[in-house]
């Protein structure tokens, strides 16, 4: 008992079950012990990173040279760059080539400015093929900074289990064999900063990353990155969710990476000018104080806060993104999560210093189902994307078992948006008869039916059943329901919510042909994360003609990959908005808070920018992704398709759903009279026209990012910004 | 009454409505919009006393959500 004497009694009941820790420290047998020399940073940098080959146990530092800060800035750049000279190209993602690399930025760490604790994953991805990229809060990416590096780079495979400590208070790093901690994040996070922290003063000085069990089946498994709650007494989790880094990590054979460090105090960072970072950094939380409540409630609801809004606005999945709204829409408000599920007025920011604190938690949980059934738990989240893809778009609109696949997700070790789309696409197969109880192991899995979902998610977990196949992911489905069970491919090719392998997140890009692009055109595949643009395309109109949409399409995953260079997190910019923002000119840029990013770069790094240079900043290592994805065989043309699901209806009752609107744009936008036109007929006149526009979207977006017809970055371009490096002029050169 | 909301012409029953009731019909629930009434700001406790009649120029922005 006395191993778990800082956790609070319900976590102590809990987790008591697990393991005696005492009895894993006499176990503990270390394969590989490295000391090194800690240096202070210097203006954000360590100007060094980490290199692990657990498959060898080498390890060693790596110096960080002036070109790879120019070019690369930090955070995403660096993994890109490393993973770059780590593989050929044709590593796969289970070589031992095949790297994680792990990366905050120049700016990741400071607690003066809100959201500044984020670290990028980069790895090659089991779904995709290619590069994948996963942003993620926690203390992880931080503390390692602080402990000596700007990245870890864990490279090769081992046959044991392993535990790799950074251990920043001795500047030391430890392989040792996993002694036996638990598989799954929410008890192996809390036994390793049980493990690994002094005292329960202790505990907020370790960071962990680890996956669960069903990232050792699938391949979409996540990686968990904790934070200490001094509040609750519990570490909480956010994911790295997509692409499968935790397959990756757990093929790797690693438990857990712990990083330790003595503590944070004010100016771990060495920035220039401090104060600088703290008079933006004081306005913003001002902001937050005075305006959240009237606008978003990130502090009450977190980013779920959207899901209604979202229905409103016909944008939230339903069945599958069939549908953007429905009537039991209501049943999942996010007043409910702000009256019943979340506690409130407690400090929930996922890293120090953040003011939005929207990492949300629903307390004393009581699980119904799987293997810590009756236990209560701390659910992270849901944030929008989990109450959306594991509510509504699956026909579920109830928040009870929307929580409980929410923790079962995170603990299991997969992306709950990723999970959201899958059981979406089956729940879809089934109720077409592509798939049947036979197929699926007695679970009956129509829209709606949380049990199954839920059971679906437990075999998972097992390795067992129809489980082990949802954790292939829709790309793979269709082609197996396709061999196996004679589906249209077509149809599945219509109704399979993924892009180059990685599954849709969940907005409904139907109305909004810049969200089409937003989404397929992704570097990595169908996320959120590089544009958001449908606001500004389809309700207000602000981007009509195909070179409004195009500079959209330029600006906006330029500036939000920026975030990913520097440890920051995207929400902070735009989830609180300044109450004279609409007398700027360009007030959906939110200037202001540009503002504060250029001043709190400035103030850490000492190098003035401007917005043209920290578009530029990211240009180069945006167009440098899209060159590694040509490198392995992609990042042309036709890997920026989209399925059609994602355009417009694909079935006869989608388009009867929403008959009315189609009608119109029949008539106004085609001149086409619908009178008298069958629903097929209709259908396929209006598909034609968004297909149409998709590809004339593409030759624009292309041509406003200096590309050519077919998505290749042309020399010329890459002599613009500056990115000219030979290695990338030798993949582009045949192409041009 | 036609009026001019967002760029696009729209066409509402009724010939007078407030800023507030349109915003009921059209469903613009988000909160963080920007009203623009014939290039006035218009302040969120005073739509439901902004008249909008045919001809007029109304502008809803809805400034970013979503990621
Ligand atoms: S805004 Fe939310 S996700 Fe971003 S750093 Fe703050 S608490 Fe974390």
């Amino acid at each position: 008992m006395q191993d778990y004497a800082f956790l609070t009694e319900t976590n102590r009941k809990q987790y008591i079950m697990g393991h005696n820790l005492s009895e894993l420290k006499t176990k503990q047998k270390t394969l590989k012990s490295w000391s090194y020399v800690w240096h202070p940073i210097e203006r954000g940098y360590n100007n060094r990173t980490l290199y692990i080959n657990v498959g060898t146990c080498e390890i060693k530092e790596k110096p960080v040279s002036q070109q790879m800060k120019d070019k690369f800035v930090g955070g995403k750049g660096f993994g890109l760059r490393l993973l770059w000279d780590a593989t050929t190209p044709t590593t796969k993602w289970n070589d031992p080539e095949n790297e994680i690399i792990i990366s905050p930025g120049p700016i990741g760490g400071i607690t003066q400015y809100s959201g500044a604790g984020k670290s990028l994953v980069v790895t090659l991805s089991p779904q995709t093929d290619s590069v994948m990229d996963s942003n993620v809060g926690g203390f992880f990416g931080p503390f390692l900074k602080f402990s000596g590096f700007d990245a870890i780079e864990l490279q090769g495979k081992s046959e044991k289990e392993l535990i790799i400590f950074i251990d920043g208070v001795n500047h030391k790093i430890e392989i040792f064999e996993d002694p036996g901690f638990a598989v799954d994040s929410h008890i192996m996070g809390e036994e390793l900063t049980e493990y690994f922290a002094e005292d329960e003063k202790d505990a907020k000085n370790i960071g962990i990353v680890s996956s669960g069990a069903a990232a050792e089946h699938s391949l979409i498994g996540m990686l968990n990155f904790t934070f200490w709650d001094n509040k609750r007494k519990m570490v909480r989790l956010k994911q790295a969710g997509r692409g499968g880094t935790g397959t990756v990590f757990r093929n790797k054979k690693i438990k857990a990476i712990v990083a330790k460090i003595p503590g944070v105090q004010g100016n771990l960072n060495n920035v220039v000018d401090l104060e600088k970072i703290m008079t933006v950094g004081r306005d913003y939380a001002g902001e937050m104080r005075d305006l959240d409540d009237k606008q978003n409630q990130m502090k009450k609801k977190g980013t779920a806060n959207i899901v209604n809004v979202m229905s409103d606005y016909d944008l939230l999945p339903t069945h599958n993104f069939k549908y953007g709204t429905h009537k039991d829409a209501i049943k999942i408000h996010s007043d409910l999560l702000r009256d019943k599920w979340f506690t409130l007025g407690i400090n929930d920011g996922c890293w120090i210093g953040c003011a939005m604190q929207c990492a949300k938690g629903a307390d004393e949980f009581e699980l119904k189902t799987g293997p810590y059934k009756g236990t209560k738990v701390i659910v992270d989240g849901p944030e929008y994307e989990s109450a959306a893809g594991l509510g509504s778009n699956c026909g579920i609109f109830d928040y009870e078992p929307i929580l409980e696949t929410n923790f079962y997700c995170d603990t299991y070790g997969i992306c709950t948006i990723t999970w959201g789309t899958i059981v979406a696409f089956i729940m879809e197969c089934y109720e077409n008869g592509i798939i049947n109880k036979e197929i699926t192991g007695g679970l009956e899995l129509n829209f709606g039916n949380s049990d199954a979902s839920l059971e679906l998610i437990h075999q998972l977990a097992r390795g067992e059943g129809f489980g082990v196949i949802a954790g292939l992911g829709v790309r793979k489905m269709k082609q197996l329901f396709a061999e196996k069970y004679g589906a249209d491919p077509k149809f599945l090719q219509d109704i399979g919510m993924e892009n180059k392998g990685l599954e849709y997140s969940q907005y409904v890009s139907k109305e909004s042909l810049a969200q089409q692009g937003g989404y397929a055109m992704t570097n990595k595949g169908p996320q959120h994360d590089e544009a958001w643009l449908i606001f500004m395309d389809m309700v207000n109109n602000q981007i009509p003609t195909f070179d409004y949409k195009a500079n959209a399409l330029h600006w906006f995953p330029m500036f939000r990959t920026w975030f990913g260079l520097q440890g920051l997190c995207k929400i902070v910019w735009n989830d609180v908005t300044p109450a004279d923002n609409k007398l700027e000119k360009e007030p959906h840029k939110i200037p202001k808070h540009v503002r504060n990013y250029l001043a709190v770069y400035e103030g850490v790094t000492g190098i003035k920018l401007d917005e043209e240079g920290l578009i530029r900043q990211s240009e180069r290592v945006y167009n440098f992704q899209r060159i590694f994805n040509i490198r392995r065989g992609y990042g042309l043309r036709q890997h920026d398709a989209q399925p059609y699901r994602a355009a417009g209806p694909v079935t006869v009752e989608e388009y009867l759903s929403r008959e009315e609107r189609y009608d119109k744009q029949l008539k106004e936008i085609l001149n086409i009279d619908p009178q008298g036109k069958s629903v097929e007929e209709k259908m396929a006149i209006l598909r034609k026209h968004r297909e149409d526009q998709y590809e004339k979207l593409l030759d624009a977006v292309y041509e406003r990012r200096g590309w050519t017809k077919n998505g290749v970055p042309k020399i010329e371009h890459l002599k613009n910004i500056g990115m000219d490096l030979p290695e990338l002029i030798e993949v582009i050169k045949p192409l041009q | 009454m036609k009026i001019i909301l967002n760029n696009r012409e729209e066409v509402f029953e009724s010939d007078a409505l407030t800023v507030d009731e349109i915003m009921k019909i059209k469903r613009f629930t988000f909160s963080k919009i920007i009203v623009k009434l014939n290039n006035t700001f218009i302040e969120k406790e005073d739509y439901d006393k902004t008249s909008v009649k045919e001809g007029d120029n109304l502008v809803v922005l809805h400034l970013l959500a979503g990621g």
